[in-house]
């Protein structure tokens, strides 16, 4: 758990994150590709569903990635397929975080009884497979990105419910807090003023992490054919090539690419992620400071923390 | 005893908390729930099978709470009603059929997966900055981001179907016997082999990485340097003083993964056409047999509450401070 930092704002410190850590700034990078061809990909990559061969033909000049069963263009349908997926992935992973902090900060704050309810009821959600329950939900509403979205956020909210309470019971025994209620300020002040503020950095990260989940289990839904089928995403196209027994003739370039993004957007958020970390856990940095000086003064850092220090 | 008597207390609200918005599901459907579930099977179903699904949800005239009285005594004496997908079989009969497997792959997967790490984590904190350190984490975090599926897919297609070292699919040979043979027992092992290996590689990180993190700081605590000076054994300071408490707070999760690693592996079942109950979820799904998915959803919440209940007992016998405060 990393330690609220007050000097700094959450998005600042990312930027120092991305300019000073190598994991960072590969995460970031990768990660802004993927946001370009999100944005610009369905104005250039042409018709996702137009058939413009025979099916299941392996990568050619022609068709880099080759056809799918449909003989559709595997390439046209990740390039425009990667809006939709990294829309939801993101929209789910920012609610996510927004209703974990409300029911996570409220109970933290006010503690007592409020606290007991809320952590029940978050607990029970964290402990519920959100998998079979997301499917059940999702079963009964009209498929789309808008029931995937929002099972994801049903099923997914807890968790961060639970960080951020933790969060909110640390910062709530600060001293500036402990000042800001002596001083009379009303509750929701406090909460907006001086809690929030200072949890900037962890909200970042969970928001970060809760993203990398969404993508996950969206494609998982939509393989499944919980999403809306006719639309092209990540998810459908992993689905049709299930559907068109894609593995059994051996036509792996109609599911590895798909799943290779997937992976790629997740690998890309957990290296931003860590790399913050590396910037915002003093503990961390101070090692990193220790063993910088240490090589500087031509020794060997050993396997030590610089908290309790072991001498060989 | 007290600590474990809260713990089943809190499983069995949130075994309620399953239950009621498993009945309050059908009803949240746009419009009038029982019209809106006749009109979709309208023409594809029996009267009879239209009747059961009425009795299913207790989607009667009667008011609210007595149509939830009879949905929760339904549930009680085990009556999930009858599955559309495999009519007219009763749902509890339908899930018993693919339960034991679901429970074995998963099951076998999660706690593989769960000793691998935490000693790979181990390693990790001990050789610090070394190979382990350095190279697996990051690899095996790649293989977590990794849609289950979708590894699974790949074990498939690589070991399956290019190189042809595992069965493509089903839990044992078509020719095979079941029963408690060896051979059976071995045919079993190898068709359960690539999901289990995809469970096993897409959750292993986790446990690295929490495992490492805290056997950091663990061996930075003054009871660690301590036994060190009293010059144990290193092997001894590791894994009997800091190994054993770094543990704790991989156990905690344990509880909450499992409904995660569950999920993931139901989705590596369809992949594999394993008999368990992701197969039969998806086949509920295709149907819209609400009541085996309903009845499935259910199922597989027990059987999480249940190992979660188990995980205490383990907790409560691994951290002396709780287990002196209980008694």
């Amino acid at each position: 758990m990393s330690a609220p930092d007050l000097g700094r704002s959450g998005l600042s410190t990312w930027a120092l994150a991305i300019r000073r850590d190598r994991k960072a700034l590969i995460g970031a990078s990768m990660l802004a590709l993927f946001a370009i061809v999100a944005v610009t990909g369905p104005w250039f990559a042409g018709d996702p569903t137009a058939l413009v061969g025979i099916p299941l033909q392996g990568p050619s000049p022609a068709h880099w990635l080759g056809t799918n069963g449909q003989g559709q263009d595997v390439l046209t349908q990740l390039i425009v397929g990667t809006r939709v997926s990294l829309a939801i992935g993101f929209a789910v992973g920012l609610i996510v975080v927004l209703f974990g902090a409300l029911v996570g900060v409220t109970a933290g704050y006010f503690g007592g009884r409020v606290d007991g309810l809320l952590s029940v009821f978050s607990n029970i959600f964290l402990v519920l497979p959100g998998m079979p329950l997301a499917i059940v939900i999702a079963a009964y509403l009209p498929s789309g990105p808008f029931t995937v979205a929002l099972v994801l956020v049903v099923t997914g909210w807890a968790w961060n419910a639970r960080v951020l309470r933790a969060q909110a019971l640390a910062l709530r025994r600060r001293d500036f807090v402990a000042a800001a209620i002596v001083a009379g300020e009303s509750d929701i002040r406090i909460l907006m003023a001086e809690i929030l503020p200072n949890m900037m950095s962890v909200l970042v990260a969970q928001v970060i992490g809760s993203t990398v989940y969404a993508i996950g289990a969206q494609v998982g839904l939509e393989f499944l054919g919980l999403g809306d089928v006719s639309r092209v995403t990540w998810g459908t196209m992993l689905y049709w090539a299930q559907n068109d027994s894609a593995l059994l003739t051996g036509s792996w370039w109609t599911f590895v690419p798909a799943g290779l993004c997937v992976a790629l957007v997740g690998f890309a958020l957990t290296l931003l992620n860590s790399g913050f970390d590396e910037i915002t856990n003093p503990r961390l940095q101070l090692e990193r400071f220790w063993r910088v000086h240490l090589i500087r003064h031509g020794q060997t850092p050993g396997r030590s923390t610089p908290v309790v220090r072991e001498h060989a | 005893m007290r600590y474990l008597l809260r713990r089943l207390g809190f499983y069995l609200v949130a075994a309620w908390a399953a239950l009621t918005i498993n009945f309050f599901l059908p009803r949240l459907m746009p419009g009038d729930p029982a019209t809106a579930l006749f009109a979709r099977f309208k023409g594809k179903l029996a009267p009879e099978a239209i009747d059961a699904l009425r009795a299913t949800f207790g989607l009667t005239d009667a008011p609210l709470w007595s149509q939830y009285l009879t949905y929760l005594g339904h549930v009680l004496r085990g009556e999930m009603g009858i599955s559309i997908a495999y009519f007219p079989a009763p749902v509890s009969q339908v899930i018993g059929t693919g339960l034991g497997w679901t429970i074995f792959l998963a099951g076998s997967g999660v706690v593989l997966s769960f000793a691998i790490g935490s000693l790979l984590g181990v390693a990790a904190a001990w050789w610090r900055r070394g190979w382990v350190d350095t190279w697996l984490p990051s690899l095996l975090v790649f293989f977590g981001s990794l849609p289950y599926f979708w590894l699974a897919m790949a074990a498939l297609y690589l070991f399956g179907f290019q190189l042809g070292w595992f069965p493509l699919g089903h839990a044992y040979s078509d020719d095979a016997v079941p029963g408690w043979t060896l051979g059976f027992a071995a045919d079993v092992l190898r068709h359960a082999a690539l999901p289990m290996l995809t469970i096993v590689l897409a959750t292993l990180g986790g446990w690295l990485l929490s495992m490492r993190n805290t056997m950091i700081s663990v061996l930075g605590s003054d009871y660690v340097n301590l036994a060190r000076a009293k010059g144990l054994p290193p092997g001894r300071v590791v894994m009997r003083y800091a190994a054993r408490n770094a543990l704790l707070p991989s156990v905690t999760s344990f509880g909450m993964a499992l409904g995660f690693v569950l999920g993931g592996s139901l989705l590596t079942e369809i992949v594999f056409s394993y008999p368990g109950q992701g197969y039969l979820l998806v086949q509920a799904v295709r149907n819209q047999d609400y009541p085996l998915m309903q009845g499935i959803f259910l199922v597989i919440t027990l059987a999480v509450l249940g190992a979660n209940w188990m995980v205490d007992i383990v907790y409560l016998w691994l951290d002396a401070r709780t287990r002196d405060s209980a008694s």
